[in-house]
């Protein structure tokens, strides 16, 4: 059984339907008794930095999230998810999760022709093999929609990659813990599968 | 960098797929969720629902569908028709639209954007503008005017302006349905996509005219658009998504070519 924090974070429904196609129960929770004992996590998450931390404070869930990462549950952070286990956001000014080390700053586009957010399909190479990323091919396809990319202070943090306004960061992992900036749960057959290996992953990388 | 969208169109009406020729004349042709299922098989890379029964009381029969859709098609999912307040918007989400389309109701009350993209945010929502072709006025300069209800309303609005002032107020993205050439095949509107897509920071999807593959190239290329949006030219069987995809993919546009 994998539990989906909901922390008034966006829409949760697609992440567990994505999950019930591949054949895995998934169960939304506030309760972060519920989320500190989960065999594994999912933390997804759309929308502020700031509000999105403070929901998450507001419950205990941070704490809850944070005991279930040392004592090894793996976790799934998607989108939002990802940005708020690094250190710092530039969005609202806000101080995160910190379970990796790093920060999530704006894109500059300065090109008047990229545009804001980053937001469609976009190909993604893997620089580090992991477990939940085997498979993928380099070039396969994801869909994002984000304003903010992360910036993980550790190379070794850094999973795979994607490119708008130059490279950037587009999946990362340490120890039980990995997340995606991109949908998996949007990405088709592809995401689908990416999925699937997380809910199979031991949380060794 | 990003792919180019291809993104197929599919009215509703009582929970049937149709299709109409310049807003009129709406036929049925066929189930909206096999149909779906079907595009998505085949490398579609977004879906819009248009409810045309939006403004009776069948609502619960469009969450039906986008529920049913939502169970089996993984990527982003879209529903426009008769969106007037933040609750329509939350019930399809919940049914499991990814994005929400308002039209009418936005052109009525601008700030039904700013609340939408206040409660679901605003890459969520999408602004979808009918235009039509006029003589430039003072009161409209860019020569395209808005129109509402199903092209039925002119609405002595400038399309430039309004586009504008949908980003201003929160739209993370535009949908330009150029009504004159919806339905005829003749190719989209390149001038007024292109004219919009430098104009604003969000995305744009061309809608309306599409008939033959090199109509997306060239909206695509020439228009400036970031997604080309079509209906009949899949829905009868004349092209595939895969196909399209790949003529495109094979004239040296970014698509996404595996799924």
């Amino acid at each position: 059984m994998i539990a989906i924090v909901d922390y008034d974070a966006g829409n949760l429904m697609s992440v567990k339907r994505a999950c019930a196609k591949v054949g895995v129960s998934a169960e939304i929770s506030n309760d972060p008794r519920h989320i500190r004992n989960a065999e594994r996590i999912i933390f997804p998450g759309v929308g502020a930095a700031g509000s999105a931390m403070r929901s998450l404070s507001k419950v205990g869930m941070g704490v809850a999230l944070l005991d279930a990462y040392r004592a090894g549950t793996p976790i799934l952070g998607i989108c939002l998810g990802l940005q708020i286990s690094l250190d710092h956001s530039e969005e609202n000014d806000t101080q995160t999760l910190g379970i990796v080390a790093g920060e999530v700053r704006r894109f500059r586009l300065d090109d008047p022709a990229l545009k804001v957010p980053h937001m469609g399909w976009n190909a993604v190479n893997v620089v580090r093999s992991h477990p939940v990323l085997d498979g993928v091919e380099n070039g396969d396809e994801f869909y994002f929609v984000h304003a903010y990319r992360p910036v993980p202070a550790n190379r070794r943090d850094v999973l795979a990659e994607s490119t708008y306004e130059g490279a950037f960061c587009s999946a990362l992992g340490r120890g039980s813990f990995v997340a995606t900036q991109f949908h998996p749960e949007k990405s088709g057959r592809v995401g689908l599968r990416l999925l699937e290996r997380f809910a199979k992953w031991d949380g060794n990388a | 960098m990003l792919s180019k969208r291809l993104i197929a169109c599919l009215d509703v009406r009582d929970g049937h797929l149709a299709k109409s020729v310049k807003f009129v004349n709406t036929k049925n042709i066929g189930d909206p969720v096999a149909k779906a299922r079907e595009y998505y098989v085949d490398g579609l890379d977004e879906l819009v629902f248009y409810d045309i029964t939006a403004s009776s009381d069948r609502r619960k029969i469009i969450l039906d569908v986008v529920e049913a859709v939502a169970e089996q098609v993984f990527i982003p999912l879209s529903v426009g028709g008769g969106i007037a307040s933040v609750s329509d918007a939350t019930d399809l989400r919940l049914a499991g639209a990814e994005k929400i389309n308002v039209n009418s109701a936005a052109v009525r009350r601008p700030k039904l954007i700013a609340e939408c993209a206040d409660a679901i945010g605003n890459q969520n929502v999408v602004l979808s503008m009918d235009i039509r072709r006029v003589t430039a006025t003072a009161k409209i300069p860019c020569g395209y005017e808005i129109v509402i209800n199903g092209g039925r309303q002119p609405m002595g609005i400038d399309a430039l302006a309004w586009a504008r002032e949908g980003e201003q107020l929160g739209a993370g993205e535009l949908v330009v349905n150029a009504i004159d050439a919806d339905g005829t095949r003749e190719g989209y509107e390149l001038k007024l996509t292109r004219m919009i897509s430098e104009s604003v920071r969000i995305p744009v999807i061309a809608s309306g005219g599409a008939g033959e593959p090199s109509h997306l190239y060239d909206v695509l290329t020439t228009g400036k658009a970031d997604a080309a949006l079509v209906a009949s030219m899949v829905h009868y069987g004349d092209y595939t998504v895969s196909g399209l995809k790949r003529y495109l993919h094979e004239r040296g546009i970014k698509m996404r070519m595996s799924w």
